[in-house]
């Protein structure tokens, strides 16, 4: 395996690009758990995690714009133009974790369990490469795929700013995955709602409580999820992932800021 | 043959041969000998390998050595001067913070790092909410959660001396 470091951004996508089986490293902590689980391999490890052009949060009109080399500390210190982001960045991992892991690094991965894919869906962000602008409704496609394509390299991601929003998440107790995490948003006055750690095929939007929601009905008769389509593991089964979603998603709607 | 990798360990620039993508926790103890950082459960989970980088507490079980290349890092071993303790150790003690003292090199990291980011009046229930990526087997945290708050509290009275920031 060979580890390379390259200074500049082009340096990096021209070295993802240049054959054989290359992997971006930014913080790592998604990347280095896999390849230690002979999940990943790859010839090459592209080191992006000094690249300052891949940091920072800046604010361009109606959206937030987070570089994909963003630490989950980074986001949850400086996401406050979206309190809910600033605040589920906060509920990643660990502090050690949140001081390594990314934000690019975690959509590229696509866990079905990660937080930050609900975010991307609820706040209809824009993800872009050094080759794309793929909305969040086209690049999730289905656990741990993804519209990247080989070298493919986020360099940011846009998220809108929404009028209110708020993240609720039942967490693993030793992982701090979510078991179901629900991020609900009203982006010019309409709802958005979206759900990881639950679904069977990985983030979802939930259509039936953005309708409710739209239609200010009365929470309390949204019914769950269908099971059927709800993931089934040792932590917990279909049914009661498909429960934790209306709890999350009640929690969520009280707590929208 | 590829070149040496240096970094600052404990103050002192070292050098490894060793591979790029070895694991700094591997190289901090197998290569340059500082047996104080622990291997718990190698799966990013744990905390017993937590270390400072540049000040700042990280995994050393989910790092490459090629990342920290140019970097400050600091272990158990580099936290005290001469004969006196960080004042984190010293409520470790003073607070009887461990028992087998298996989890307390990143236990102590992880204190430095919560003291840092919340001062010296830090509440306990932020401590234990940021103690969540640390276990401890003997079931001694009711302890380690004083002696961080105390540890907190000591550091307030003296210049940050574990990294150069």
């Amino acid at each position: 395996m060979t580890y390379l470091r390259p200074v500049t951004l082009e340096d990096a996508i021209r070295l993802g690009g240049s054959g054989g089986d290359a992997a971006y490293l930014a913080g790592g902590h998604t990347l280095i758990p896999a390849m230690k689980a002979r999940l990943r391999d790859p010839d090459k490890l592209i080191d992006i995690g000094q690249l300052a052009e891949l940091k920072g949060i800046d604010r361009d009109g109606d959206r937030l714009w987070v570089g994909a080399g963003t630490t989950h500390a980074g986001v949850e210190a400086g996401a406050g133009g979206i309190p809910a982001l600033a605040h589920m960045a906060s509920l990643i991992g660990d502090p050690q974790v949140r001081a390594r892991g990314t934000l690019g690094g975690a959509l590229a991965n696509n866990d079905p369990a990660a937080d930050y894919p609900a975010a991307a869906l609820a706040l209809d962000a824009v993800i872009e490469t050094d080759r794309a602008a793929h909305s969040a409704e086209d690049f999730f496609q289905g656990m741990f795929y993804t519209a990247l394509e080989e070298g493919e390299l986020i360099r940011r991601v846009g998220f809108r700013i929404p009028d209110r929003a708020a993240y609720e998440k039942f967490r693993h107790p030793a992982s701090r995955y979510a078991i179901a995490g629900v991020f609900v948003a009203f982006l010019g006055g309409e709802p958005r709602v979206a759900v990881t750690g639950a679904g069977g095929d990985g983030v979802f939007r939930w259509t039936e409580a953005e309708e409710a929601l739209e239609a200010e009905s009365d929470l309390g008769n949204i019914g769950a999820p269908d099971p059927a389509d709800m993931t089934s593991d040792i932590h917990a089964g279909a049914e009661y992932r498909a429960h934790l979603c209306t709890v999350m998603l009640k929690r969520a709607v009280e707590n929208l800021s | 043959m590829a070149m040496a990798i240096s970094f600052t360990l404990n103050g002192d620039r070292v050098s490894s041969d060793a591979d790029p993508t070895a694991l700094l926790v591997s190289v901090i103890r197998d290569d340059l000998r500082k047996t104080g950082t622990h291997i718990g459960c190698d799966t990013s989970q744990c905390g017993a390998c937590n270390v400072l980088l540049d000040g700042i507490p990280v995994k050393s079980c989910t790092l490459l050595l090629g990342q920290v290349e140019g970097h400050e890092v600091t272990t158990i071993e580099g936290l005290a001067s001469d004969e006196t303790l960080h004042p984190m150790q010293q409520a470790f003690k003073d607070e009887h913070g461990l028992q087998c003292g298996f989890c307390t090199p990143g236990m102590v990291m992880t204190g430095i790092g919560i003291a840092h980011r919340h001062g010296a009046n830090v509440e306990k229930d932020v401590i234990a909410h940021e103690l969540e990526g640390n276990l401890c087997r003997c079931t001694g945290y009711v302890n380690i959660v004083n002696a961080i708050q105390a540890g907190a509290a000591a550091m307030a009275n003296q210049p940050r001396q574990e990294a150069a920031e």
